[in-house]
């Protein structure tokens, strides 16, 4: 099945996830969709798939242009989406999962073998083993894989999307999806894969087609790409960040982490053995694609998550597990990824999140009760050491932009005597003028002498302000480099994987 | 003994079909604690139909029909308002127990309880059992296997299990969320109704506030069940037996009111965990919007 | 720079007046609304009857008004529903739903009574102390096991206190008829000492003063549930605590992330919120009856739910809900007396009320976030 895309666009709230995007998926092949996080390859699937309408534009099926109202629709036109997240019920069986929504029927009730004889006729055909009547939560998540991919093939679909469909993957299941993507294809489906990793593209597609920022930047035949080009096409070069970034000779060691692991869990990224040390002075950044593990080892340092093995030293002295105030109380304070959903209580006003999680210091309360003269002039003088441009002091947080919203998460992180700062990507989503003034805040706190740990999807934002990069590749620090001995070619080599060939885990 | 058999059958009665009734609430994602007043305006419409027409069965569908109507109002509010379903819950509970004494002095001219009613006679060719297990229980025992079959072998049940588990995935099925879970409330409305138009009926009178507390027992019962037919039918049986044994046997050193609290202690141990954990459908309470 | 209008900007009468008034026109009519509307469809049921749903309503709201006697009725009436909508409040503002409220009241009341009769030689002052602290103590222990369960293991609130309603039951229940019990028809205590009961208004010279009727029972409780209003009200807006209940109710990760303990706090906002109900023992025991009367409370804790959704959560908004409640159920009386309608309409009512407050509410806010949305 061929599908065309003319000039499709469609815009959020503040952005254009997907601008103006003309391209063919044409018939019987494999093409990979590539780009990094957040250039629009989820959404551009989604218009393709009927969870969202676009702006303008068209969709063009076999040769007929197609407006779809919802996911039923798509259904309907032999379109089949397999998401990053599970859409599976734990409680149900494998084969209740395949047919849901379009059960067969026999007097009255689910015809339970002829949904058995689908899930076993279509495992069979393409060379999987899933037992029909295995409740899903309890296969392994790459059997869970399996089902979302057989729960499509029942819908009859022969444009299939799969989407990050190895994110959840061992290295071994992940080349059993590629053996059976090729037989799909043999089959005559077409298959569209959104991925970021290029050791599966160049193993895999016929065509790749790539995004940068919502655009459309080219496509290019499988055989033809190369992991250089690939890389350069992606990252882009249109973003440049000057800092001036002073030469600081580094202090001591302020964190020690030391074959730090974690297991896997649903909901959690494993760790394995991961080591560093950052001393005083000095920020270590982390390049990575996202769900390679950052946010559990962000938690981990600021004692959100408990590691299981290895051990972490705060300037030489070994810290046990910790509750986060008490990490706070300690200097290791956290820029949390999320600003909206962990950094701040929307809710609640401007003064009040500027003082979360020291409510009850001395310099706000005393005897259990606020002294709000002493709130206030607390508040003001963060607000305008970080230029939080507001209104009044009780101004709602959610109407504040997302670089002033950012200020104040650092205004009342770094109003503290600090030993560790870890900074997750805390220029996401704000202006320019917000990141200029981010990236002046973090240098000039590594000319004081504070020890940086910073997560970033913007290589050029790393490569900017970092000392030394590590690069985090399926829960494993596959490299540690020089920033100022590398570039963003080789480091989208290795975030890609398509350096530095992982050993199985 | 056989006494107290048939008698922890017809004090289970009620709390079974009022169980399995909150069972395909429950199940479809919409927490239901209006099944107290459901009960409620069950056994009260119940009585007042049958003592107007004198016939027990219009009383019975009378009664299935006002539970319905009940558990559309819990629907209405929960998923079209978006109120929270406790809230709802606990509302239509105490709307229920003003109702039903308002219209007791309307009908009666009585705050207490309403005149007799017969209730079911049964034919005398088949006296002996049916005499001491009313018809009602019997339906109500047919009840589980059915229920067991619509909940696990069929569309509607797999739909509903679905989207009180995962209504993200139900829907990017195409299954429409809120009518398949509108179609569980109404469900546990009839069942739960029935079970009321049994209190009354069995009783031969309506009495003030004549639930009490028993849909949160068997909502108790659903819990302590698992939130599966075969459980609530165990735990309504265990609950009712016990609530029985104070008639029959006079034991001392087991005093009524604790036997009364079981059910509830048990429930609580039962979440805990103690005895293997009670886990409920993923997104119960959880009202699914479609963004 | 900060902006200019931080200091001095707005006067900050105006700027009160403003926000007072904003507060007011956002929040006063969803309630007036509900009110409106349930007083429509009663008046309905009024007419279908054959009574004057003008009459009807006069009767419920012009004997507290009428009178300073009558008036006291209504408070008296209002003061375990301050009580109970408080608790509910209380813990709502950590996002916590305590329908427990009706067996904490009587865990409380039951306390009370028990510390009252095993010290018949406490001296006057110890014993006041003494009883409200129990009757605090019995409700917050029975608020504390859910929000502990929550926190340690958990298991939702809801249930749970739902359960420990009935526990309670029987609890006091069993101990009211095997160990306490006084003879007569329904299981009660011996009267409570001298020194634990607290003496009505009427009987001392402010009643006289104010004009009371010798046997109107209102007394201490009321001021009790007013400063509890009052120091609710101030935690609420100055204390630490209130700060830390408001962040892990409105986002609860939030507050994990900044290192506020989220569990700690959740068992402390139940155990309060219990005490808070369990106060309605000294409205019942030490003021009332003076002995505890085995299921003595109508559902009481529901109606606090009740009053809590009514009032917004906000204290001062639970005492106008109360009130409003006093009213209906002193109104019930006259109408039982007067009319053909039965005094259950009040229940009715009520019913209405919330199922109407939280409809429009829920609505209202939707509107509002829609119009945000399309700025």
């Amino acid at each position: 099945m061929k599908i065309a895309l003319e000039h499709l666009t469609r815009s959020f709230p503040g952005i254009r996830a997907v601008d103006d995007v003309s391209l063919e998926f044409t018939s019987g092949r494999i093409h990979a969709l590539v780009g990094e996080n957040g250039a629009g390859k989820t959404t551009l699937m989604r218009l393709i798939y009927g969870m969202l309408r676009p702006d303008s534009g068209k969709i063009i099926v076999e040769d007929r242009e197609r407006s779809f109202a919802g996911s039923q629709e798509a259904i309907a036109c032999r379109i089949g989406m397999v998401h990053q997240h599970f859409m599976l019920v734990d409680t149900l069986s494998v084969a209740e999962n395949v047919v849901l929504g379009a059960e067969p029927i026999k007097r009255g009730g689910i015809d339970r073998e002829a949904a058995r004889e689908a899930v076993r006729g279509d495992s069979g055909r393409i060379g999987l083993e899933v037992d029909p009547d295995a409740l899903v939560g309890d296969l392994s998540v790459g059997q869970a894989q399996w089902v979302e991919i057989l729960k499509v093939l029942y819908r009859g679909a022969d444009f299939l999307i799969f989407d990050e469909p190895t994110g959840v993957l061992s290295p071994q299941e992940a080349r059993f999806l590629f053996e059976i993507l090729r037989r799909l294809r043999d089959e005559g489906k077409t298959i569209v894969l959104i991925t970021h990793k290029l050791d599966e593209v160049l193993a895999l597609a016929d065509e790749v087609h790539v995004m940068r920022r919502g655009g459309f930047v080219g496509s290019i035949g499988g055989r033809e790409a190369d992991a250089p080009t690939l890389a350069r096409m992606m990252v882009g070069r249109d973003v440049l960040f000057r800092v001036e970034r002073p030469v600081e000779t580094l202090g001591a060691p302020a964190l020690e982490v030391r074959n730090l692991c974690l297991p896997r869990r649903r909901d959690q990224h494993p760790l394995s053995g991961i080591s560093f040390t950052i001393r005083q002075g000095e920020i270590f950044g982390i390049a990575g694609v996202e769900g390679n593990g950052q946010r559990e080892l962000a938690e981990v340092i600021t004692g959100l998550r408990h590691h299981t093995d290895g051990e972490m030293l705060l300037e030489g002295e070994a810290l046990p597990p910790l509750h986060p105030r008490r990490a706070r109380e300690l200097g290791v304070r956290h820029v949390p990824a999320d600003r909206q959903r962990t950094g701040l209580v929307l809710q609640m006003d401007l003064k009040d999140n500027l003082i979360l999680g020291e409510e009850d210091s001395a310099a706000v309360s005393r005897w259990g009760l606020f002294r709000p003269a002493a709130l206030t002039s607390l508040a003001n003088e963060r607000i305008r050491s970080f230029d939080v441009r507001v209104s009044d002091l009780e101004q709602a947080v959610d109407e504040l932009s997302g670089g002033n919203q950012q200020k104040l998460i650092l205004a009342r992180e770094l109003a503290h005597e600090l030993k560790v700062l870890v900074a997750a990507h805390p220029t996401r989503g704000v202006d320019v003028g917000a990141i200029e003034f981010v990236h002046r805040e973090l240098i000039a706190l590594r000319s004081r002498g504070l020890a940086q740990l910073l997560f970033s999807s913007e290589l050029s934002e790393l490569l900017a302000l970092s000392d030394r990069i590590g690069v985090l590749y399926k829960g494993r620090l596959v490299t540690v480099l020089n920033a100022g001995e590398t570039d963003e070619e080789e480091l989208g080599l290795w975030i890609t994987g398509a350096r530095g060939e992982v050993e199985s885990a | 003994m056989i006494a107290l058999l048939f008698a922890t059958l017809r004090t289970a009665t009620p709390l079974l079909l009022a169980g399995l009734g909150g069972m395909f609430s429950e199940r479809g994602g919409v927490v239901n604690l209006a099944l107290e007043g459901i009960l409620l305006t069950g056994a009260f419409t119940a009585a007042t139909v049958s003592y107007y027409t004198g016939s027990a069965t219009a009383g019975v569908l009378a009664a299935i029909l006002a539970g319905a109507l009940i558990a559309g109002l819990h629907a209405l509010m929960s998923l079209k308002f978006r109120v929270d379903q406790v809230v709802s819950g606990v509302a239509i509970n105490m709307l229920a127990m003003g109702l039903t004494e308002f219209l007791m002095w309307i009908f009666f001219d009585s705050g207490s309880n309403s005149p007799r009613v017969d209730g079911f006679s049964s034919p005398e060719a088949l006296s002996g059992i049916l005499t001491e297990v009313p018809i009602l229980t019997i339906c109500a025992l047919l009840a589980v296997p059915i229920a067991a079959w619509v909940l696990f072998r069929t569309r509607f049940g797999l739909r509903l299990r679905s989207v009180g588990e995962h209504p993200e995935a139900a829907d990017s099925l195409g299954i429409r969320v809120h009518l398949v879970q509108l179609q569980g409330v109404l469900l546990s409305g009839v069942l739960a109704g029935a079970g009321g138009a049994f209190l009354s009926l069995n009783a031969h009178y309506f009495v003030k506030n004549m639930s009490a507390g028993r849909g949160y027992i068997a909502l108790a019962a659903l819990i302590f069940g698992k939130w599966h037919p075969g459980g609530v039918l165990a735990a309504t049986l265990l609950f009712g037996f016990t609530e029985s044994l104070q008639g029959h046997l006079h034991i001392s050193w087991l005093p009524v009111r604790f036997v009364q609290m079981l059910p509830y202690v048990l429930t609580m141990v039962a979440l805990v965990g103690v005895i293997g954990r009670s886990k409920g459908p993923l997104a119960l309470g959880r009202l699914f919007v479609k963004d | 720079m900060p902006d200019p209008k931080l200091k001095g900007g707005l006067p900050p009468i105006a700027a009160w007046l403003r926000r007072l008034g904003l507060i007011a026109v956002e929040s006063l009519w969803p309630p007036l609304l509900a009110l409106a509307l349930s007083f429509a469809v009663g008046s309905v049921i009024v007419l279908a009857i054959g009574e004057s749903p003008l009459r009807v309503l006069s009767l419920i709201f012009l004997p507290g008004l009428r009178s300073v006697d009558g008036f006291a009725h209504v408070l008296f009436s209002a003061t375990p529903l301050i009580f109970t909508g408080l608790s509910v409040a209380y813990a709502f503002r950590a996002g916590l739903f305590n329908i427990g409220g009706e067996g904490q009241l009587y865990m409380g009341a039951f306390l009370a009574a028990v510390v009252a009769l095993s010290l018949p030689e406490a001296p006057r002052p110890v014993a006041m102390i003494l009883g409200i602290a129990a009757a605090a103590a019995g409700g917050a222990i029975w608020g504390f096991i859910p929000g502990w369960l929550r926190a340690r293991f958990g298991v939702h609130e809801v249930i749970n206190t739902i359960m420990m309603n009935f526990i309670a039951v029987g609890l006091t229940g069993y101990c009211v008829e095997y160990y306490l019990q006084e003879s007569g028809m329904i299981p009660h205590t011996a009267v409570i000492p001298e020194a634990f009961q607290l003496i009505p208004f009427a009987r001392g010279p402010v009643g006289a003063w104010l004009g009371l009727n010798r046997a109107n029972p209102l007394g201490f409780s009321i001021i009790l549930a007013l400063l509890a209003a009052i120091a609710v009200a101030f935690l609420f807006k100055r204390g630490v605590e209130g700060y830390r209940l408001r962040s892990v109710g409105l986002n609860p990760q939030a507050a994990r992330y900044a290192g506020i303990a989220v569990g700690r706090v959740q068992m402390r906002a139940m155990a309060v919120a219990g005490a808070l109900a369990g106060l309605v023992g000294v409205h019942e025991v030490l003021l009332y009856r003076h002995r505890y009367l085995d299921n003595f409370s109508t559902g009481l804790g529901f109606l606090g739910i009740a009053v809590a959704l009514m009032g917004k959560n906000h204290p001062l908004g639970i005492v106008l809900a109360a009130l409003l409640f006093g009213f209906l159920n002193t109104g019930a009386l006259e109408i039982d007396l007067f009319t053909e309608v039965p005094r259950e309409l009040v229940v009715v009512l009520q019913a209405m009320i919330i199922l109407f407050v939280v409809a429009i509410g829920e609505m209202a806010t939707r509107r509002r976030r829609r119009r945000r949305g399309r700025q």
